[in-house]
C-alpha cells in the first residue's frame, strides 16, 4: 500500500464566531478574515510540513487547487509542487490537481505539469479534477452546463500535447490552437505522467477511468465509513467492464490522529478536527448545486436511490449540511481514525482492505492544527504506523506511479542554507 | 380552459414542444426562467384574440435536451430563429419574458423583418455593476419561490409535479430548465446586448414587474435608452420577475393593447 501525505492548507486562524457571523468559507467568505502576515507563516509552516512527510519517508506528498476558499489555500498547487521538488529527493509529487476547464488554454496545464515533472525529474502524479461547484462555477465563473464538456476537451487538449512528437492544430468545441508544441516535455512520456482523476460517486467517472487506465480517486472528508458505498460501487462497476481488482486502481482520502494512547489522541486532535468539520465546512447551501453541475445520469441514479447516499457524500456543500462536528461523532463517524499506533495500524488495515484502496491520501494536518502537533502526528505514523501497513497489497503491481529518473541520474540540489541574520 | 394543440419542430436534431391556441393574428411566445412545464393563464388570455404560438426553447420543458448542441451565443440566436422560422412566426408579433425575452429582442434586432411589434417582460441580457441583477442559479432552493415570483405560491404552481408526472423525471426536467438559463446567461445574464439593442426597430413595449427580485425594474429604462425604435415602459404592480405569472390579466392587457 502506498502512504501519501495530503495537505489542504486550511486558514488556521478562522474567528471562534466564524460560524455565526459569515455564511460560508467558500466563495463568498470576507477578505476581512485574511491577514496576509499571519499567512506568510502559515504557508512556511505548512510546506515544513510537506517537506518533513517526505523526509519521515512517505510516499508521497499531495497538493490540491481550491479558490476562495478558507480551508484551501492553493489556487495555484503548482506554485508549491514546484517549490517541494527542490526540497525533496525521491517522494512523489502528487498534485490533485489542476482543474483543466479554468486553464485558457488547457495547455498551460501540460506545461506547467511537464516543468514540474523536470525539476523533479519525473516525480509528478498529474491530477484533474473537474473541481468543485463552488471553485470552478462560482468563484471561478464557468459555465456549469459547460464545465464537462470543456473538461474532457482539455482532458484531451493536454494529453494530446503531452504524447504527440510534432506541433499539431487542435480545432476542439472550446479550444482552438493552430499550433500546439508544448516546450519542456514531461520526463516520463512512455506514455506520460500518471493520470489520477478525483471525483465524486458518478458512474461515468467510474466508467471514463476505466476506459482510459486513470486511478479514481474519492477524496471524501468523511472518511472510510461514508465511503464504502461509494468504493464498493466503484469495485462493482469494474468488475461489470471486466477489469480487475488491483487497488492500485484506487485512491482514497483519509483523516488520521496518532498519539501514544488513545486519550491523547483525543486531547490532541479534538480542537483542529472539530475546526475543520465546524468552521472549514460552513459552506453555504446556494453554493452547492449549479444547474448543470451533475449529470442527468447521476441525478437520476440519485433520485432512483441507487447511489443516493454516494451522491451526496460527493458534494461537500451537502455534506456540511449532514455532518458531525463533535469528536466523538466525527471518530463515530469514522471522519478521523484516532488512537494509539496498534488502534490506528488495524483501522488502517480496515480501511485498505474494506475499501480495497491501494493509494491511502492521508490528512495528518487538519483544521488549525500546529506544524508541532503536524510533526508530531506525522512521524508518529511514519515510525509506528507505516511499517506495519506497507505490506498490504504486495502482490498487487502498481502500474500508476511515477517512474522517476534514476537516482544517479538526476540533479544533487545543494542543501538550503539560510542566511544568518546579525542579532539586533 | 381547453387544452391548447400541441405539435413538434425540429432544432439540430432535438424535439422542441410547440404550443398553438386561439385565433386572429398570429403572437409568439418566448417563456422566461424555468420555462412552461405546463399551460399557464396569461396564454388564455392572450387567446382570447390572438393566435398564440408558444415554442419550447432547447433545453426548457418541452425543450428536450436541445442546450446541449449550443456551445456559443450565436449557437442559441440561431436556434431561436429557427424555431421562430419553423413555427410560422416570422413576420408576427414576438412577446418574450425574462430568458426569453432576451432572446426576442435578439430576434428584433438581428433579423427586423421577423418581428412586426415586441413585448418584452423583463428581459434578461444586460447588467449594471452599480446596480447588479440577482444571482438565480445561487439560491438556496425555498428562496427561488420568492425570488420569481410575488406571490412565491404562483413559481410553485408552476413547476409543481402534475397528477401522474414521473417521479424521477420531472424534477430532472425541472432542473435542465435552469441549467439551459444557465448555458446561455451564465454567471451575471450579460449577453452584451446592449451593443445589438440600437438595432431593433419594432414599436417595442417594455414591462417589468415592481417586485422583480431578480433584475432590477430600473433596467427597464436602460433597455428604453438603447432600443432604437419607439419603445414605452410599463410598470407591473403585485408583480415580480415572471410577471406574467404573477398578473396574468394586467400583463396580457398590455401586450395585447401595445400589439393593437
Amino acid at each position: 500500500m502506498k502512504l501519501m501525505w495530503f495537505h489542504l492548507m486550511p486558514y488556521t486562524e478562522l474567528p471562534d464566531d466564524f460560524n455565526k457571523k459569515h455564511p460560508s468559507v467558500w466563495v463568498d467568505i470576507h477578505s476581512s478574515l485574511f491577514d496576509p502576515r499571519r499567512a506568510h507563516h502559515m504557508y512556511n509552516d505548512f510546506m515544513d510540513e510537506l517537506e518533513y512527510a517526505a523526509e519521515c519517508g512517505f510516499d508521497a506528498i499531495c497538493v490540491n487547487e481550491h479558490h476562495s476558499n478558507g480551508y484551501g489555500l492553493m489556487p495555484s498547487p503548482n506554485l508549491i509542487a514546484s517549490s517541494l521538488a527542490r526540497r525533496t529527493t525521491d517522494t512523489a509529487l502528487c498534485v490533485m490537481g489542476n482543474s483543466l476547464a479554468l486553464y485558457n488554454p488547457p495547455t498551460r496545464v501540460a506545461e506547467e505539469f511537464a516543468m514540474i515533472d523536470c525539476i523533479s525529474g519525473g516525480r509528478l502524479i498529474a491530477g484533474f479534477p473537474v473541481g468543485s461547484p463552488m471553485d470552478t462555477c462560482y468563484a471561478y465563473g464557468q459555465n456549469p452546463s459547460l464545465l464537462r464538456e470543456r473538461y474532457y476537451e482539455a482532458h484531451d487538449l493536454v494529453k494530446r500535447a503531452w504524447t504527440e512528437k510534432d506541433t499539431f492544430a487542435f480545432s476542439g468545441r472550446f479550444n482552438q490552437q493552430r499550433y500546439v508544441n508544448i516546450w519542456p516535455r514531461p520526463i516520463q512520456n512512455d506514455p506520460h505522467p500518471p493520470i489520477w482523476i478525483p471525483g465524486g460517486g458518478s458512474i461515468e467517472t467510474w466508467r471514463w477511468c476505466a476506459e482510459m487506465d486513470y486511478v479514481y480517486c474519492y477524496l471524501s472528508y468523511y472518511g472510510y465509513k461514508a465511503g464504502l458505498t461509494t468504493m464498493n460501487g466503484f469495485w462493482n462497476e469494474m468488475a461489470k467492464l471486466g477489469k480487475d481488482r488491483n487497488p492500485y486502481r484506487a485512491g482514497f482520502l483519509q483523516f488520521v490522529g496518532v498519539a501514544e494512547s488513545r486519550q491523547q489522541a483525543l486531547d490532541l486532535y479534538s480542537e483542529p478536527a472539530e475546526y475543520f468539520y465546524g468552521r472549514c465546512l460552513h459552506v453555504d447551501a446556494r453554493f452547492a448545486l449549479p444547474p448543470g453541475y451533475t449529470t442527468e445520469a447521476t441525478q437520476r441514479a440519485g433520485i432512483e436511490g441507487m447511489m443516493t447516499k454516494a451522491a451526496n457524500l460527493a458534494n461537500p456543500a451537502t455534506k456540511a449540511a449532514l455532518k458531525a462536528t463533535n469528536m466523538k461523532d466525527i471518530v463515530d463517524g469514522g471522519y478521523v481514525i484516532i488512537g494509539s499506533p496498534d488502534e490506528v495500524i488495524e483501522q488502517i488495515r480496515h480501511v485498505g482492505t474494506s475499501l480495497n484502496v491501494g493509494h491511502l491520501m492521508l490528512l495528518l494536518q487538519y483544521g488549525n492544527m500546529s506544524k508541532q502537533t503536524t510533526q508530531y502526528n506525522t512521524r508518529l505514523f511514519a515510525e509506528k504506523v507505516m511499517p506495519h501497513v506497507k505490506d498490504l497489497f504486495s502482490d498487487w503491481e502498481d502500474k500508476w506511479w511515477p517512474k522517476p529518473m534514476a537516482r544517479g541520474q538526476r540533479a544533487a540540489v545543494p542543501a538550503f542554507r539560510p542566511q544568518t541574520v546579525a542579532a539586533e | 380552459m381547453s387544452e391548447p394543440q400541441t405539435t413538434t419542430v425540429e432544432v439540430n436534431g432535438f424535439p422542441c414542444r410547440v404550443w398553438t391556441k386561439g385565433s386572429g393574428p398570429k403572437l409568439g411566445f418566448l417563456a422566461g426562467f424555468g420555462g412552461l412545464p405546463r399551460w399557464v393563464p396569461f396564454l388564455d388570455a392572450l387567446a382570447k384574440s390572438r393566435t398564440v404560438i408558444v415554442p419550447s426553447l432547447p433545453g426548457y420543458p418541452g425543450g428536450a435536451q436541445g442546450h446541449t448542441a449550443l456551445d456559443s451565443h450565436l449557437d442559441w440566436l440561431l436556434a431561436v430563429r429557427q424555431i421562430v422560422d419553423k413555427t410560422g412566426l416570422a413576420g408576427a408579433d414576438l412577446v418574450g419574458a425574462s430568458v426569453g425575452g432576451s432572446f426576442a429582442a435578439e430576434m428584433a434586432a438581428l433579423f427586423p423583418g421577423h418581428v412586426r411589434k415586441l413585448a418584452l417582460i423583463a428581459p434578461f441580457g444586460l447588467f449594471d455593476e452599480a446596480e447588479p441583477a440577482a444571482d438565480p442559479w445561487a439560491q438556496r432552493k425555498d428562496n427561488v419561490p420568492a425570488l420569481m415570483c410575488a406571490d412565491p405560491k404562483h413559481w410553485e404552481a408552476l413547476v409543481a409535479p402534475p397528477e401522474g408526472a414521473n417521479s424521477i423525471e420531472w424534477p430532472i426536467e425541472m432542473t435542465r430548465a435552469a441549467e439551459a438559463a444557465a448555458r446561455a446567461f451564465w454567471p451575471l445574464g450579460n449577453t452584451k446586448l446592449e451593443k445589438r439593442l440600437p438595432l431593433i426597430e419594432a414599436p417595442t413595449l417594455v414591462l417589468w414587474g415592481e417586485a422583480d427580485r431578480v433584475l432590477p425594474p430600473s433596467y427597464a429604462k436602460k433597455f428604453a435608452a438603447g432600443i432604437d425604435g419607439a419603445t414605452r415602459v410599463q410598470t407591473i404592480p403585485n408583480a415580480g420577475h415572471l410577471a406574467y405569472l404573477d398578473q396574468p390579466e394586467a400583463v396580457a392587457k398590455a401586450v395585447l393593447g401595445h400589439l393593437g
